[in-house]
């Protein structure tokens, strides 16, 4: 159980940054809060409207409904590459990999994520 | 100019992954800590790249493209749980999540 | 270099295989059924999970390696996933009345029951450190959807963000852990990283590692003090989907604790068993106390789920043969008392009444005396009070404890115990009491009763008969690390 003390010393290092760091901007930080300030940088062009303006909530559920299957073709490159060692049996493989995905796909249609019309899928 | 050795980017990903936890720890928005843990989940990446180029074999860089699929999943999930909560409460500042006190 | 896969991983997967198929067969199967018959689809998920079984118990007797040693097909996994499957059977069984109160669609929750019992298969049979990452990540974004599953309301929202942030929080810290395991062996395959690094135990980085990878799995287990997601999460969560967690999450990361640490990282014994010492006296001490206080039973049934993690990691402290056969004995039996009393809650959910708070069972042996006896023989078991199996579980853990010669372990674990008898009776004496709130009574269904039924029955029979249960235990606990070792393809 010896040899422990140099992680005790990490920690409390780690843990003062954190509290020496968020101590220091509160204490020492200058505060002279201006309109100019608090409003959102939009390039030098003074703001127009507010900035949170409503999105509708599809543009949510696509962005990670592409991102999900985004991320999967991620994993069909080192298949590639690896392609002429694996031979038939990977190609199976990565079939049963793309049914997985599949299943998922007529999931996401059959609720109508990806039908704009309607709002159903929410 | 010395040549980038392991430890260097060990120290970057070390260094990376505080960053990460003391965001976790300090920021009061969920989508701001939910940002800081995918860093420690970067910093995870390069230490595991890192390590998969010193011992010259390509294990380490499958875990880390597995690290990022399941990031992303992990993304998909959390961004859907944070926004069924927006719609009931209407804010993500974690200090307003008090429903239940321990 | 070997190519993929052969014929005979096929068989060895099998388990896997036929609950991925099922799980899949769910889902497609709640997209064309009509509103009116959705009932159905809790019965096609029994059918999955009981096909499932049928391979894990055909294949329990191997002692080997399936994937090119990525899963182990042994014993041990065996004995874990069959434990997954009746804890995930008795969930979908006590799910059904209670989404119905609810109003919610039961397709999308069946199905992400099985996946998170899938990822449960995987962690307990993974000897690899990708393997059981996977697996881990499984059940927890499965579980994360399942927490928040009853979207309006908010108690459950707030729950699936606390879970969803601290889950996401200690897989960084885990991973990271993980990432210099790795770094320091070279290799994933836990069998070869415990060669690997037989030679450094007293490497500085290998201690962070151990650390990092103990704290990030104290999350998973709900260990003082990595638990303060548990009571917020089990109070908020649809009560069914607390009881898995409780029971199913807590199983499975025990199973991948100790594949990552008899396994991978035998070498450092002397320091992670001096951490869960101090775990384990925390977590027993703080559960126990916190549960005390609370007013809310679900909320109590988790703080005692917590000193109860804190019970079960004695036997980790241990890492005898005695004390891991402890474990799985004491989980098994964890599994059938604590499934059963959150049963018994759920059973209590109205249209207008959420009957997780101790007045709701008040009077309850008036109204639903079965019910009542049923939720008494739970809280006994819980309280370890013989002739129940919580006293058969908690006796070979504590005297594991003594006989590896942690004999103060097993002290603190007894006065804790004696402590936790206090809430458990309160709960007792609340069924008891003759003032009833209100009249509407409660009606069981089918599925309900059966899952009370064969709780009930097994808490008792493992009580006055443990020696089947403790013999299975003891030759699976003897199979952890014991397949042979392959090559890699490096």
């Amino acid at each position: 159980m010896e040899g422990w003390l140099p992680i005790v010393i990490m920690i409390a290092c780690g843990v003062g940054l954190g509290v020496v760091g968020t101590a220091l901007s509160q204490l020492v930080g200058p505060r002279s809060p201006t309109p100019e300030k608090g409003a959102p940088y939009e390039c030098g062009v003074p703001p127009v409207g507010d900035a949170r303006e409503r999105q509708s909530v599809k543009f949510y559920l696509v962005a990670m409904i592409f991102l999900l299957f985004d991320i999967e073709v991620a994993f069909l490159y080192p298949w590639a590459m690896a392609l002429r060692d694996l031979g038939w049996v990977g190609f199976f493989q990565i079939l049963v990999f793309f049914g997985l995905l599949l299943t998922g796909y007529i999931y996401v249609w059959r609720k109508g994520v990806l039908d704009w019309g309607s709002q159903e899928g929410l | 100019m010395t040549p980038i050795t392991p430890a260097h980017y060990l120290v970057l990903s070390a260094a990376l992954f505080s960053i990460g936890l003391i965001g976790v720890l300090v920021r009061r928005n969920l989508i701001v800590i939910f940002m800081s843990i995918e860093l420690m989940l970067n910093a995870v990446n390069i230490n595991l790249v890192a390590f998969s180029q010193q011992w010259q074999h390509v294990v380490g860089q499958v875990f880390a493209l597995f690290v990022v699929a399941v990031a992303a999943a992990e993304a998909a999930i959390g961004l859907g749980i944070i926004l069924a909560f927006y719609r009931n409460k209407e804010t993500v500042n974690v200090d307003e999540i008090t429903l239940m006190r321990w | 270099m070997p190519t993929g896969y052969s014929a005979n991983d096929l068989v060895l997967l099998l388990p896997e295989i036929v609950l991925t198929t099922g799980l899949l067969v769910v889902l497609v199967a709640d997209l064309f059924t009509g509103r009116s018959r959705q009932h159905w689809l809790g019965w096609l998920t029994i059918g999955v999970l009981v096909a499932t079984a049928v391979p894990i118990v055909a294949l329990s007797g191997h002692a080997t390696t399936a994937a090119r040693g990525l899963l182990a097909v042994d014993g041990f996994g065996a004995f874990f996933k069959l434990l997954f499957v009746l804890a995930a059977a008795i969930t979908v069984l006590i799910s059904r009345q209670y989404l119905e109160v609810e109003q919610a669609r039961p397709g999308e929750y069946y199905f992400l029951v099985l996946c998170a019992t899938l990822g449960m298969m995987v962690m307990a049979a993974g000897i690899d450190l990708i393997t059981l990452f996977i697996g881990l990540e499984t059940m927890a974004v499965s579980f994360y959807v399942l927490t928040g599953f009853l979207r309006p309301n908010r108690r459950s929202n707030e729950a699936a963000i606390k879970y969803f942030v601290l889950g996401a929080f200690s897989l960084g810290i885990l991973l990271y852990g993980m990432s210099l395991v790795y770094g320091l062996s070279g290799t994933t395959r836990l069998r070869e990283v415990a060669v690997a690094l037989a030679t450094q135990s007293d490497s500085l980085a290998l201690k962070l590692a151990v650390v990092l990878v103990a704290a990030g799995m104290a999350f998973k287990i709900a260990a003082v003090p990595f638990h303060m997601w548990a009571p917020d999460v089990y109070e908020g969560a649809p009560t069914p989907i607390t009881a898995f967690l409780s029971v199913g999450s807590k199983a499975a990361s025990f199973a991948m604790l100790l594949r990552l640490l008899l396994e991978g990282l035998p070498a450092m014994a002397p320091e992670w068993r001096g951490l869960f010492y101090v775990l384990a006296v925390l977590s027993m001490t703080v559960g126990n106390i916190a549960a005390i206080t609370q007013g809310n039973v679900k909320r109590m049934l988790a703080y005692s789920s917590i000193a109860h993690a804190g019970y079960i990691l004695i036997g980790i402290v241990t890492a005898t043969p005695r004390g891991v056969t402890a474990m799985l004995v004491y989980l098994m039996i964890y599994a059938f008392m604590q499934m059963g009393a959150f049963g018994v809650l759920a059973l209590l959910r109205r249209r207008d009444v959420v009957g997780d708070e101790l007045k709701d069972l008040s009077g309850l042996f008036f109204r639903r005396p079965l019910a009542a006896f049923a939720m008494l023989v739970f809280m006994l078991s819980l309280g370890g009070i013989p002739p129940t199996a919580g006293f058969m579980g908690k006796f070979w853990l504590f005297s594991a404890a003594i006989e590896a010669g942690y004999v103060w372990l097993a002290v603190i674990g007894v006065l804790n115990s004696a402590i936790s008898l206090y809430y458990y009776v309160r709960v007792v004496v609340f069924m008891w009491m003759r003032e009833e709130l209100e009249s509407a009574s409660v009606h069981p269904s089918p599925g309900v009763a059966v899952a009370l039924t064969v709780a009930v029955a097994a808490t008792i029979i493992i009580g006055v008969y443990p020696a089947p249960l403790f013999e299975l235990a003891e030759a699976s606990a003897k199979t952890l690390g014991m397949a042979p070792r392959v090559l890699s393809l490096r």
